[in-house]
């Protein structure tokens, strides 16, 4: 049993923070490290990118998008509730160096989670350009934490309504063009942005990894639910991954496997409405 | 009428006990009698007496009393009234007078004595004769779910033998003095003499047995591949078919379980020294029942939400109620194992943060990565692995969607790649769901078919298509990415290869195409590379198993003990049991000769 010690709810109830009390995970996990958890005895598995941790006080923090039946059920649970299960740490962490000048790239949740390895990064003594986007002012999370965070950051809105107008690859086309001293740049957030970011930055042979989340059951590599094409090769992404190179990644796989269980999803989520 | 009871009334029609004059039965119809019985005449009042499958205990109901030691030698036969008592024959125990019947035995008779003296046991049949009967007692099956029923449910297919059917079997057991059958066992079970029990309507006694040296039964009744194992060595298997003894050890294990008579080992005491087992499937659940019972305190690391690795995970409700598993852990927390869930060990806690606390670790982790074929399309929607196929099905309860949020997949056409025990269960929890058409698509021919034979049986019977000497070429999507046929390749069988299983080669220009909406890939599993990424110094061979010293398991990490499929390479429970064994053995041995280290 994991007990919920804060909760805190953006982007207009959409987007819901966690804190949970997990002593052993939080003294291990890393950025770029996911756990699995299951609500209760007939939860399905969902796995969830740490999005922070404090491993003194014991506490990791996730931040989730209310989308299908488990984050709909976990919206409802408050401070001092219980998650059954939380396994973890899983995956490998994100490769943290100093090499330099690096773009973090985010859009939507994914911010949540580009925070914890732009975190690592700036810590590792790189100049940290931030780049993070949202559909509208509203849904804009994390804002202050990445201003602390980043030595520039840039922020857009698809409506503009907030910040500059348009898609992260804009600024981050900008960024390219005029700064050589780029090495790296990570992107996280919807396959689409990661997708497009991918494909700006191949123009300009620049490493570019991405943190995917494909469809997951046990999140130990025993199912090979969570299978990825990279680089022409099958990886499986709770132990390969979630951490790969963009260039690599076959996108449109991805997103037509993440959308296989999209009825049974709407199904799951009328049923316990109903 | 049930089943077991016309069996049991053939069985009685089999084996009849006949007056040497005048060739009528003795018998007496009786129903739920678990022994023989016929009746006769003594003191003109009417005498039952009865007898064990063996043929040898007796138990007399008679209306007047008789004492011990007293000799009836005033026997008749209830038809013609004649004596039964034989001059010539005297019992070769105690000297008395003995009583004379004929018994058929599948048309044969054969003259049978037995000592009148109340009390003495001896009866005159000879070995040869008594041989001649046991072998005419035919292999009893186990009454099961319909085939048309089970279909539609998740509910386990055999239901057990009864007591009777397992007096029967049990009787057939010829007791060898040099049982081959214990060689055939993996865990060296003794048993002759387990089954000796059961004849002897010891159940729980027998159950007992089993347990000094196999703590799951139960289990293993259910899952063990007896026909290559025990069964493979009977000696009755020779003429005839083998004894049972798959079947009698479920039985044990049940009865004992049913009847609430399983009783808390006598645990050792406390040595001081403590175990972390990794993994809570069948290797690691023997590890921790043994060295626990030998007073050390034992911790279970398991990486999902519920113990008992592929016996949760993998094999389905219908031929191992979870409820079993579930109460083969409780019985193992009862014995005062501490089992701790969700632990990932390699990343939680490292093997060797562990071996800060622990005197000595088991790696029981078993191959957890699925193998693909790595052909064309394998990345389409509605293409499973049989690992996240089952662990759907089983563990997450999938099939009770959208009760349970895990979502079913589901299969019309399904196409279940493989021959082992994997596939059969994947196939036969397909057709259970909803799918209309089942085909196993197996490289080699039927005799290779790794699977037990009970499971092949069970699949044709409720349905299953074989598409042998067949092997996927490629995965042909729609246009929405989900699987719509699988184009195949025939094979024929080459040379023997390195497993000494003959090589299926691809013929030429066979390829066709087979329709379906679902593809489960049940290849096998690798091992999984979470546990070695913090422990680069645990030796590995060439594949990626952990190599051990064959003796004690242990690897190249003085302290850390490994077993099962991890070792191995996917196997059985049974084999993965022993592996335990083996390991426990040799920790134990280690440990106490070194002082407490922690």
């Amino acid at each position: 049993m994991f007990q919920i010690v804060r909760k805190e709810e953006m982007a207009k109830g959409t987007i819901i923070r966690f804190d949970i009390d997990a002593p052993k995970i939080a003294k291990k996990i890393k950025a770029g490290q996911f756990i699995i958890l299951r609500v209760n005895e007939t939860g399905e598995r969902i796995p969830l990118t740490v999005a922070d941790k404090d491993e003194f006080a014991g506490i990791i923090t996730i931040i989730f998008q209310v989308v299908g039946k488990t984050t709909a059920l976990m919206r409802t649970l408050n401070e001092g509730d219980v998650i059954l299960d939380v396994v973890g740490p899983l995956g490998k962490p994100a490769e943290i160096e100093k090499t330099g000048t690096v773009v973090m790239v985010g859009g939507g949740t994914g911010v949540a989670i580009l925070h914890h390895v732009a975190k690592a990064f700036k810590e590792a003594g790189n100049y940290v350009i931030g780049i993070i986007g949202a559909q509208e002012k509203e849904m804009l999370i994390m804002e202050n934490e990445m201003i602390s965070i980043c030595d520039e950051l840039v922020v857009t809105t698809d409506d503009g309504s907030y910040g500059e107008r348009g898609f992260v690859t804009i600024p981050l086309g900008k960024y390219l063009d005029e700064r050589y001293d780029i090495k790296l740049v990570y992107a996280i957030g919807p396959i689409v942005m990661m997708k497009n970011v991918c494909k700006l930055t191949k123009k300009y042979k620049i490493l570019t990894m991405v943190s995917l989340n494909p469809i997951m059951i046990d999140g130990t590599g025993m199912c090979g639910g969570c299978r990825v094409k990279v680089g022409g090769e099958t990886k499986f992404c709770c132990v390969d991954g979630p951490d790969f190179d963009g260039h690599k990644v076959d996108f449109d796989e991805l997103e037509k496997r993440n959308s296989l269980y999209l009825k049974d999803e709407k199904d799951s989520l009328l049923y316990s409405i109903r | 009428m049930l089943e077991q009871d016309v069996r049991y009334l053939k069985y009685k029609t089999y084996l009849s006990f006949y007056c040497p004059h005048c060739k009528n039965t003795f018998n007496v119809e009786r129903k739920h009698e678990k022994s023989l019985i016929f009746n006769a005449i003594y003191k003109k009042e009417d005498i039952v007496l009865k007898l064990s499958p063996f043929l040898d205990v007796f138990d007399i109901k008679a209306s007047v009393p008789i004492k011990d030691g007293e000799i009836l030698d005033d026997l008749l036969c209830p038809s013609c009234k004649k004596s039964i008592v034989n001059h010539k024959v005297k019992c070769k125990e105690c000297g008395s007078k003995v009583g004379e019947t004929i018994i058929s035995a599948y048309a044969k008779l054969i003259p049978f004595y037995f000592c009148l003296k109340h009390g003495c046991e001896w009866h005159g049949i000879s070995k040869e004769d008594e041989k001649k009967i046991k072998l005419k007692i035919p292999r009893q099956a186990m009454p099961e779910q319909d085939q048309k029923l089970r279909v539609d449910n998740f509910q386990e297919v055999p239901f057990g033998y009864t007591s009777e059917l397992a007096l029967l079997e049990a009787g057939r057991c010829l007791q060898c003095k040099n049982p081959k059958c214990v060689e055939g066992c993996p865990v060296n079970i003794d048993i002759p003499s387990f089954i000796a029990l059961i004849a002897e309507e010891k159940f729980n006694e027998a159950a007992k047995k089993i347990k000094e040296r196999n703590i799951l039964p139960a289990l293993c009744g259910r899952v063990c591949p007896q026909e290559s194992q025990c069964e493979a060595k009977c000696i009755l298997g020779i003429r005839d078919e083998p004894v049972s003894i798959g079947r009698l050890e479920r039985f044990a294990a049940d009865y004992e379980r049913k009847m609430d008579m399983v009783e808390v080992p006598v645990i050792k005491n406390d040595t001081g020294k403590k175990i972390a087992v990794i993994g809570s499937g069948p290797g690691g659940l023997t590890v921790a029942a043994d060295m626990r019972q030998l007073g050390y305190s034992v911790t279970v690391y398991e990486a999902l939400h519920e113990a008992g690795g592929v016996l949760t995970y993998g094999i389905p409700e219908f031929r191992l109620p979870k409820s079993i598993v579930q109460f083969e852990i409780d019985y193992l927390k009862k014995m005062g194992c501490r089992v701790e869930l969700n632990h990932i060990i390699g990343n939680i806690i490292t093997i060797d943060e562990l071996l800060e606390h622990f005197d000595a670790v088991y790696i029981g982790v078993g191959a957890g990565l699925p193998w693909f074929m790595g052909i064309e399309g394998e990345n389409l929607g509605n293409v499973f692995s049989a690992n996240e196929y089952l662990t759907r099905m089983n563990l997450m309860k999938a099939y009770r969607f959208p009760e349970y949020d895990t979502p079913m997949p589901k299969g019309n056409k399904v196409a279940v790649i493989g021959g082992g025990n994997v596939a059969m269960d994947c196939a036969r929890t397909a057709i259970r769901t909803g799918a209309t058409e089942v085909t196993i698509v197996y490289r080699r021919s039927r005799h290779e078919l790794p699977a037990r034979a009970e499971e092949v049986h069970h699949a044709e019977e409720e349905g299953i298509k074989f598409k042998l000497l067949t092997s996927p070429v490629k995965y042909i999507g729609t246009d929405f990415n989900t699987i719509k046929a699988m184009e195949c390749i025939k094979m024929e069988l080459g040379e023997p290869d390195a497993s000494g299983r003959r090589r299926p080669v691809p013929i030429k220009d066979s390829n066709f195409t087979l329709e379906c909406d679902m593809a489960i890939v049940a290849i096998g599993n690798g091992p999984n590379p979470i546990i070695f990424q913090s422990s680069p110094d645990i030796k590995r061979n060439k594949r990626g198993y952990i190599d051990v010293n064959e003796k004690t398991n242990e690897t190249s990490k003085e302290f850390v003990y490994a077993g099962g499929d991890i070792v191995t390479g996917s196997a059985t429970v049974i084999l993965a049991m022993g592996a335990g064994r083996i390991a426990a053995n040799a920790m134990h041995k280690k440990l106490s000769s070194i002082k407490k280290k922690k």
